[in-house]
């Protein structure tokens, strides 16, 4: 990869995820009711809704490569996930960012990981940071941080990684409302040129319909097409309501 | 911390010599029996004179070559050791049996095993005092690892870590706070038990010298033994305490936690942080609490 010339090189390909007849659970836990098949294509934005509990986040974790399925087979471009790779970041609700490095060095941890040498390192992070928005908190502790300002911090080091996907577990479930908005706007903004594949699970019908391509619902197993993608002003579009409608009825 | 609480401090260190003093000086025998006991002024002339001589330094340093050695052994297995038994159900299985037998024996009760196993007296008194800091690291690490959020671990193997990057990257910065816990503690026991260890086998130490003089009825040069062991545990107790505070430095500090100082007014969101009121003393918390900065929308 190449992070001199960061943002303007070509973003590679978003990955193809696939749930081929998948039960998702623990191996030593009760298992989520009901089989998933799911095609999630390269550089989509599935945005999963859903009540807590309906296995939102065992969804994620399973396609991160973390939690095996109890059965069925979990592809990326059609090979089979095995184990957690670069590939596939994962960004959580709160709380991930490790509290005794400082912002910038969470930022490059993915990079460090890589064995990108340390130059070219400093450099990504600091121009990831910039497009979050925190150019001048590298050098501070994440409990320093506001817990918006941390899920920048989170963004910013999933997407130093350059993955081709990107797993996100209700990333503004803690925000205020406020906060939240903003946050959608920025991640609509920083993901423009990855060209990276997202599948975001959150329990809000309205982020999920500013944000997805399309919309999951596991609970009844639909997926629907959203018209109006990261459209501010679609929201009062007929399609849109109907749709909003459809959500909160199978919820 | 202030005038008051230092001039506190000094009157009750003052205070208990003095008594001291007193109580020997006047040769008080009521049940308590002063009349051997040796004065403040005996154990301090006593002092004055050991203080000059080779021999002095000579013990010292061989105490604290041998807590030294025996306490950094002690924290490389107890934290390596710790950490297995946290991580592998393998090492857990293996290990974690025996050293639940072994713990209960109190260290200086394994002299006769240092004396059958190892060749000679100094790598006995190690061995003791390595054994006697070992449990207790060994059990805080195992704690402080088995306590560590998933999250860490989980968001560091989807960056494409490996096992070793997860150990050295999440596993012992993060179970670092509880190791010095153990560490602490390990430091303190180890030097009770580098002095007994001298005690009954050593040749030179601070130990092995204060039992001497007991046997020649030397009471002052006891004294001074003890004092001598009193100072050398303050000071290796200390060193740990500030090399675990070094290195844990990133811990969020209770904002509101000592004397407070005017509290400064807070623009954050309430509730947001416990450093609200609170006013740190250190001036830490002051880029937390007195800037008021609005979440900023992209």
């Amino acid at each position: 990869m190449n992070t001199a010339t960061l943002p303007a090189v070509p973003a590679p390909m978003g990955a193809e995820l696939a749930l081929h007849d998948v039960l998702l659970g623990h191996a030593d836990g009760a298992a989520v009711p009901g089989r998933v098949a799911l095609r999630i294509a390269p550089g989509e934005l599935l945005a999963v809704v859903g009540p807590s509990g309906c296995g939102k986040s065992t969804l994620l974790r399973t396609l991160a490569g973390l939690l095996p399925p109890l059965d069925g087979r979990v592809t990326q471009d059609g090979e089979p996930v095995g184990r957690p790779a670069a590939d596939r970041a994962l960004v959580f609700q709160h709380d991930a960012l490790l509290p005794w490095r400082t912002v910038r060095a969470n930022v490059e941890l993915p990079l460090a990981i890589r064995r990108v040498p340390r130059a070219r390192r400093r450099r990504s992070a600091a121009d990831w940071l910039d497009r979050v928005g925190l150019a001048g908190h590298a050098h501070k502790l994440p409990h320093q941080l506001s817990g918006g300002q941390r899920q920048r911090v989170q963004l910013a080091r999933a997407l130093a990684g350059r993955p081709r996907a990107v797993l996100m577990d209700e990333p503004f479930g803690a925000l205020d409302a406020h906060t939240r908005a903003g946050m959608q706007d920025l991640l609509v903004d920083i993901l423009q040129g990855t060209g990276a594949t997202v599948v975001f699970v959150t329990h809000d019908v309205d982020e999920a319909l500013y944000l997805g391509d399309r919309v999951a619902l596991p609970a009844s197993g639909q997926v629907l097409d959203v018209p109006h993608p990261r459209d501010r002003d679609g929201r009062h579009a007929p399609g849109t309501a109907e749709l909003r409608r459809r959500i909160l009825e199978s919820l | 911390m202030s005038v008051g609480r230092r001039l506190l401090r000094v009157a009750s260190l003052a205070a208990a010599l003095g008594a001291w003093q007193l109580l020997t000086s006047l040769d008080v025998n009521v049940w308590l029996r002063f009349e051997q006991f040796p004065t403040v002024g005996e154990v301090a002339s006593a002092f004055a004179d050991r203080v000059g001589t080779g021999p002095y330094w000579q013990d010292l340093g061989h105490s604290l070559r041998r807590i030294v050695l025996g306490f950094l052994l002690a924290a490389v297995l107890g934290v390596a050791t710790g950490t297995a038994i946290a991580r592998s159900r393998w090492a857990a299985d293996l290990l974690g049996p025996l050293v639940e037998v072994v713990r209960p024996v109190p260290a200086i009760a394994l002299v006769p095993v240092a004396i059958l196993l190892l060749p000679t007296n100094e790598q006995g008194i190690v061995f003791i005092t390595c054994t006697a800091a070992f449990f207790p690291v060994v059990v805080s690490t195992r704690h402080a690892v088995r306590a560590l959020t998933p999250i860490w671990e989980e968001a560091v193997l989807t960056m494409g870590a490996g096992r070793l990057r997860v150990l050295f990257s999440v596993v012992l910065p993060g179970a670092l706070p509880g190791i010095f816990g153990g560490l602490s503690v390990g430091i303190g026991v180890s030097w009770i038990c580098v002095i007994s260890a001298e005690m009954i086998s050593g040749e030179y130490g601070v130990g092995y010298r204060t039992w001497q003089d007991y046997t020649i009825v030397d009471y002052p040069a006891v004294f001074v033994g003890m004092a001598t062991i009193g100072a050398l545990g303050w000071l290796t107790s200390t060193a740990v305490e500030l090399l675990g505070r070094r290195a844990t430095s990133w811990l969020p500090r209770p904002a509101a936690r000592g004397a407070a100082e005017t509290p400064r007014p807070s623009l954050r969101r309430p509730g947001r942080t416990p450093a609200n009121t609170g006013a740190d003393p250190s001036g830490r918390g002051a880029d937390r609490t007195a800037v008021p900065r609005k979440e900023p929308v992209p």
